[in-house]
């Protein structure tokens, strides 16, 4: 199995070499799509032949069902987000670059070494941070700074706490994962550790109060990235997350990271609320729809157990292609109507049915109606928060994403329904034709289908999901 | 997994160690009021090379391939990352622009308050490690609170670049103290990785000066709800 393990890292960073060898080649910007189906083809490689912790490079990597799963979930939605919006320019950089970036990815997720896992995540905001700025100009420029500046000191805080965690081991230092969950002798030193991890973590993955680079990065992005960014990386990092969440359930008891996810959850959750409500540009509301979801993901991580962790787990996955495809669609507006400004596009239903009809599915899946999946993955969350006595949380959690549900409804319903009374431009009814063509438009619907069909096809995952959730040491 | 040797640490190691543990610290203190960008880029080199020092003097503790990485640490950290940044200064007629938002008495006493919050935080970890330079853990800690500091109350690209760089040998420095440094081929990573986000802070800072004509980063405000 560890071909497969080099094959996932490798074969990217070959693609990248190609891109950037012959920046011009008209095969140069399919690269990113074949790049992310080699991942997606590994990730159910993994998945078919179920392995009880395969450790690969010295140690350094691992695969497991946990990351079996997670490595499955990235290779999908990079599929949709570089399937879906496929320039019709070549650019040498711009594909390499992105090659680059899920290489870091599929690394953060095999990490089995904290260390690997660090650099890992510090490599996908080296790799990012000149897509973020691709669109140019002083607003890409501005993203791209904060981005950068605050994603990669968030993060070194994170390695702050590895390496007082590392300290911590004593005699026999171990930054390996797998071992450290065996090592409940840690005690007390590693509180800090483990503590300062996680909030670094939390930067990246977007979770207020570290998330105020995000609706910037998310929106000044080119529609793939934001997709990638928005989608996995959001869930790279949370992963990450849950790893040091395991330790200190083995160490510390459940009570400490219970109480810290919580805050986060809660603060994720009142800052989308409030601001996908005043919101007047789509892509920073999809930014903060984000924002709630990793507070949705935080919430179900601080109830724990099997219930909500497997919920978690799916999630991601429905989550992802949601959002992969929203931000795919809104790139497409973007480009069709020339404004970011929800104020600006009306009437999209009418007006490019295409679009209209995208957005509606869309955002049907994402604020869970029936039958998309995250129904099924944020009522778990909510019963397994009720059953494991935390009623309070997760009361106040359901209002605040009630808020959001009517925020989010309320604005894309005036895109996508409305008409306009005062016609703004001169010739309000001719809309540029939707850019994509039929198999980008077939790539997007088929992620949401996928989304919706979640509860039906739930149960070849349930043993993934099972098994990765006793890799987290979930019990019931 | 490997035990740690049991060394007795020699009065030159020991004196090595007090001296770039200090340089650490007054480095970045004096970098908390340094106005100049060539002046502060000066510092940072100096910093750099006392944390491939203290690296050294970890390595006589016992671990052999901590030689080589000092050696790397001394060039990336102490020549490579601050020439970098004092090319772009001078390319960008930058370098002598500055604007610490605090005065030198001000930055004296946060840098102290910050100093007593290290040593209230790191005496637990300092206690728990059974290294002879763990009671050294609160200065790595200062640093990395300082270079915080500094990155609030710098506004320009050039000192934020600076800054960052400056938490990073403070999360090294505490590596070395408390665990005597991570294992080689984390350590090496990490050390790429800082380079790399240096270098892409150093082009971003280039394209926002030449495209925008802004090196206040406090007045790229255009995004906002």
């Amino acid at each position: 199995m560890a071909v497969f393990v080099w094959i996932a890292l490798g074969l990217p960073v070959v693609l990248a070499a190609w891109s950037l060898g012959a920046p011009r080649a008209g095969i140069v910007r399919h690269l990113p799509w074949i790049a992310s189906g080699v991942v997606l083809l590994c990730g159910l490689l993994f998945l078919a032949h179920p392995v009880e912790g395969t450790a690969a490079l010295a140690g350094m990597l691992r695969v497991d069902a946990f990351t079996a799963y997670l490595l499955f979930v990235v290779g999908c939605v990079a599929v949709v987000a570089t399937g879906g919006a496929l320039t019709p320019t070549p650019n040498g950089r711009f594909s390499a670059l992105m090659c680059l970036f899920l290489v870091a990815m599929s690394l953060a997720v095999l990490a089995d070494n904290l260390g690997v896992l660090w650099v890992a995540i510090e490599a996908t905001t080296i790799t990012t941070a000149f897509l973020v700025a691709h669109g140019g100009g002083r607003r890409g420029l501005e993203a791209a700074w904060k981005y950068v500046v605050l994603g990669s000191v968030g993060v070194a805080i994170a390695f702050l706490g590895i390496v007082l965690l590392y300290a911590a081991t004593g005699d026999t230092p171990s930054l390996s994962w797998a071992d450290l969950v065996t090592r409940p002798e840690l005690a007390q030193t590693a509180r800090i550790g483990l503590a300062l991890a996680v909030l670094g973590l939390a930067t990246k993955a977007g979770l207020a109060p570290m998330h105020s680079w995000l609706p910037d990065a998310h929106s000044q992005a080119p529609a793939q990235v934001s997709g990638l960014m928005s989608g996995v990386l959001l869930a790279v990092a949370f992963a990450g997350i849950l790893r040091f969440k395991t330790i200190s359930d083995h160490v510390l008891g459940a009570g400490f990271m219970r109480s810290l996810l919580a805050i986060a959850a809660l603060l994720s959750l009142a800052v989308a609320a409030t601001l996908v409500l005043t919101q007047r540009n789509y892509k920073r509301l999809l930014a903060y729809s984000s924002i709630e979801h990793m507070g949705i993901l935080a919430l179900g991580a601080a109830i724990g157990g099997q219930l909500a962790t497997a919920a978690v787990l799916l999630h991601i996955l429905g989550h992802g292609l949601t959002k992969a495809g929203l931000f795919v669609v809104a790139g497409r507006t973007l480009h069709a109507t020339g404004s970011p400004e929800i104020a600006e596009v009306h009437g999209l239903l009418a007006r490019s049915p295409s679009l209209g009809r995208s957005w509606l599915l869309g955002t049907a899946a994402l604020l869970g109606f029936p039958p998309f999946g995250l129904l099924l993955t944020e009522l778990a969350i909510i019963v397994a928060g009720y059953q494991r006595g935390m009623g309070v949380v997760t009361s106040v959690a359901v209002l605040l994403l009630l808020v959001g549900f009517a925020g989010i409804s309320r604005q894309i319903l005036a895109m996508t329904l409305t008409r306009h009374q005062e016609p703004p431009s001169a010739n309000p009814e001719v809309l540029a034709p939707d850019p994509a063509p039929a198999i980008q438009r077939g790539i997007v619907l088929a992620a949401f289908g996928a989304v919706a069909l979640i509860p039906v096809v739930a149960w070849p995952l349930a043993d993934v999901l099972t098994a990765a959730v006793t890799v987290l040491g979930a019990t019931p | 997994m490997t035990t740690i040797p049991s060394v007795t640490a020699s009065p030159l190691t020991i004196q090595l160690l007090a001296t770039a543990t200090g340089a650490l610290l007054l480095t970045a203190v004096l970098l908390l009021w340094r106005r100049s960008i060539t002046g502060a880029a000066g510092l940072l080199g100096v910093q750099g090379l006392a944390l491939a020092a203290l690296s050294l003097a970890a390595a006589t503790e016992g671990e052999p391939h901590l030689y080589a990485l000092a050696a790397l640490l001394a060039l990336i950290k102490g020549v490579v990352i601050p020439a970098l940044v004092l090319r772009t200064a001078r390319q960008l007629d930058a370098a002598t622009e500055g604007s610490p938002v605090v005065n030198p008495a001000t930055g004296m006493l946060l840098a102290a308050a910050l100093t007593t919050v290290a040593f209230l935080v790191g005496t637990p970890v300092a206690t728990a490690t059974a290294r002879s330079t763990g009671a050294a853990v609160p200065v790595g800690l200062a640093v990395v609170l300082i270079g915080f500091l500094v990155l609030a109350t710098r506004r320009e690209a050039l000192g934020q670049i600076i800054a960052f760089v400056v938490v990073d040998n403070g999360i090294g420095a505490t590596a070395v103290l408390a665990a005597g440094g991570l294992p080689a081929v984390i350590e090496v990573g990490v050390l790429f990785d800082v380079l790399l986000v240096v270098l892409v802070l150093l082009i971003l800072t280039r394209r926002i000066r030449l495209g925008v004509a802004v090196t206040d980063i406090s007045r790229l405000n255009e995004l906002r709800d």
